[in-house]
């Protein structure tokens, strides 16, 4: 053995790692291809939506009109009016949604997560839920249309079109809070019951504190949903150019039906509203996804 | 106040297996139990049924008694939730609660009875974690979250939670496992400390540990895989140690075991 020390390039034996082979080398090539290629498949038509959005919908926005006129009293092909009556309309559907929802929906979940266990109820109920996330928004509409305005004789309204989007998003909390719930450890539920706290008391201060800013934030990205649906604006609520605050009663726009109605205008203005009405809509989903961000950051549990 | 616990007849079930069967045994007040034993021989599994923890595992069940100083925890008129409160637990893995702050923690179980005192449950706060050692090391950061804490303290956050309720009796369920030798001493000088004002019963995989801190020593066994978990034998530490009764026990303390 007459290894020089000074120079460790020079072993006595052969080295024991080698460089990667060439097999493995064009596996690793063409697996990152793969994944560089779908990331860009995936990436292009959402850069290539907001683009439009943005650039077609921008100027339009940009008009203090937009936000605080309504259509009333214009012409189709007369420039100018705003957005103000299908903002609220929109806003406005989409929060009363979220009231009846979120207790429903906090709640099935607690029920399944702490109390079901594997009961029957529990298992259906988790089919049910299961099923009614499938449902299309047109289903859950013709469904609030048969009950509502054919059983019940009542008429087109704005709540109808909330309680539409009810069953839209219940579901959605449903499965978001039960995930959430899941992921509390059992360990804090016992810490809890060992100091002596009864149960409702350890999941009210204990369990959903902790799952706080998760249920938050799939809280905001049900309603992020629900407010760009327009299956059930257009089957429940008919479009009025006018502002209308009356929740029970009476045509209400909403920025998709504003949408549907323009695409009937063949003028330069409908196009600009379309388009207006679209960014409107992306800034207020993406308003209340940062919302949900900074909240839910601000709630979610801290070593520091 | 130290309370007495005696077991007698206890047969703990989880479904239709029967986990461990027929155990009788008395914990004096002030005074600590270690109980010793396989993995799987119950011994935790008792510990849990002697605060009615046992029970929130889905179809567990329980059968005899436990007595705290002659009165029955599993009477049917008992509250498991008073029980509780009067029998703490200290469980394997810290557990601070993550959305409190290290006061917080330490009070919780008072704030969430209903005290609303500031005054008081500062001073409890104060009193728990000197009681636990803690207070020294946290005193500048109680608004502090507790999960930032190191594991060994994270630890003695819990015991300072589990005594500012003022229990008769401490169970500690592998207080340990999850820590460093300093951290563990640190837990252990606690103990010693704590049996001057409770009863403590401590299950420990540390056979060094049981012989440390504990005056009475129960050495829990199972005959085989699929067997309920037995106690075969419970006496002074130092007996058990030296010259104890049984020879499965003297196989296991002295490492021949199976």
């Amino acid at each position: 053995m007459s290894t020089n020390l000074a120079d460790p390039t020079r072993l006595a034996t052969p080295p024991t790692f080698q460089s990667v082979s060439v097999s493995r080398r064009i596996k690793n090539g063409i697996a990152t291809g793969l994944v560089w290629g779908a990331f860009l498949i995936a990436i292009i038509p959402l850069v290539w939506v907001l683009y439009t959005v943005i650039q077609r919908g921008f100027p339009v926005i940009l008009d203090g009109d937009w936000w605080q006129k309504s259509m009333s009293g214009l012409l189709a092909r007369q420039q100018g009016g705003g957005a103000y009556h299908a903002i609220y309309g929109t806003l406005v559907q989409g929060l009363v949604c979220a009231v009846i929802s979120v207790p429903i929906g906090i709640m099935v979940a607690i029920y399944l997560v702490e109390y079901g266990g594997r009961s029957r109820l529990a298992k259906s109920t988790t089919f049910m839920v299961d099923i009614l996330t499938g449902v299309p928004s047109i289903v859950a509409a013709l469904f609030v249309y048969t009950v509502w305005i054919t059983t019940f004789g009542l008429g087109r309204s704005a709540l109808a079109v909330s309680i539409a989007l009810v069953l839209l998003m219940v579901p959605v909390i449903v499965r978001t809070t039960e995930e959430m719930l899941k992921i509390v450890p059992d360990e804090l539920r016992e810490a809890s019951y060992a100091l002596g706290i009864p149960k409702w008391k350890t999941i009210v201060k204990i369990v959903i504190p902790t799952a706080l800013s998760g249920i938050l934030t799939g809280i905001m990205l049900a309603l992020a949903r629900v407010m760009g649906e327009t299956a059930p604006v257009l089957v429940l609520a008919a479009y009025a150019p006018f502002i209308n605050y009356n929740l029970f009663d009476g045509p209400m726009a909403s920025l998709p039906l504003m949408m549907v109605n323009e695409r009937n205008n063949p003028t330069q203005a409908g196009f600009e509203r379309i388009w207006g009405a679209a960014i409107t809509l992306v800034v207020l989903i993406t308003l209340f996804n940062l919302l949900a961000t900074v909240i839910s950051r601000a709630l979610a549990p801290k070593t520091k | 106040m130290a309370k007495r616990l005696d077991i007698k007849d206890l047969n703990l079930f989880y479904g239709k297996f029967h986990a461990v069967e027929n155990v009788s045994l008395a914990v004096p007040p002030k005074n600590v139990t270690a109980f010793i034993g396989p993995s799987g021989c119950g011994k935790s599994t008792v510990l849990r049924s002697l605060n009615r923890m046992h029970e929130v595992a889905p179809g567990a069940r329980v059968e005899g008694k436990v007595l705290l100083d002659g009165e029955d925890i599993y009477a049917s008129t008992v509250d498991p939730v008073e029980v509780r409160r009067t029998i703490g637990m200290v469980f394997q893995r810290p557990n601070p609660f993550p959305t409190m702050s290290i006061r917080d923690n330490v009070v919780a179980g008072l704030r969430l009875s209903g005290v609303k005192d500031k005054k008081k449950l500062d001073e409890v706060a104060e009193r728990s974690l000197r009681g636990a050692n803690l207070w020294n090391e946290v005193k500048d950061r109680l608004d502090k979250p507790g999960g930032g804490l190191s594991g060994g303290q994270q630890q003695r956050l819990c015991i300072a939670r589990a005594i500012a309720v003022q229990p008769d009796v401490l169970l500690m369920d592998e207080p340990c496992s999850a820590l460093d030798p300093i951290s563990t001493l640190a837990i252990e000088d606690l103990i010693t400390e704590l049996k001057k004002e409770y009863t403590i019963v401590i299950v420990t995989h540390n056979m060094q540990q049981a012989a440390r801190v504990s005056d009475q020593t129960a050495f829990f066994n199972l005959l085989g895989v699929g067997q309920p978990g037995q106690l075969i034998e419970v006496d002074d530490t130092e007996k058990i140690f030296s010259n104890p009764g049984q020879k499965a026990t003297e196989d296991y303390i002295s490492g021949r075991f199976g």
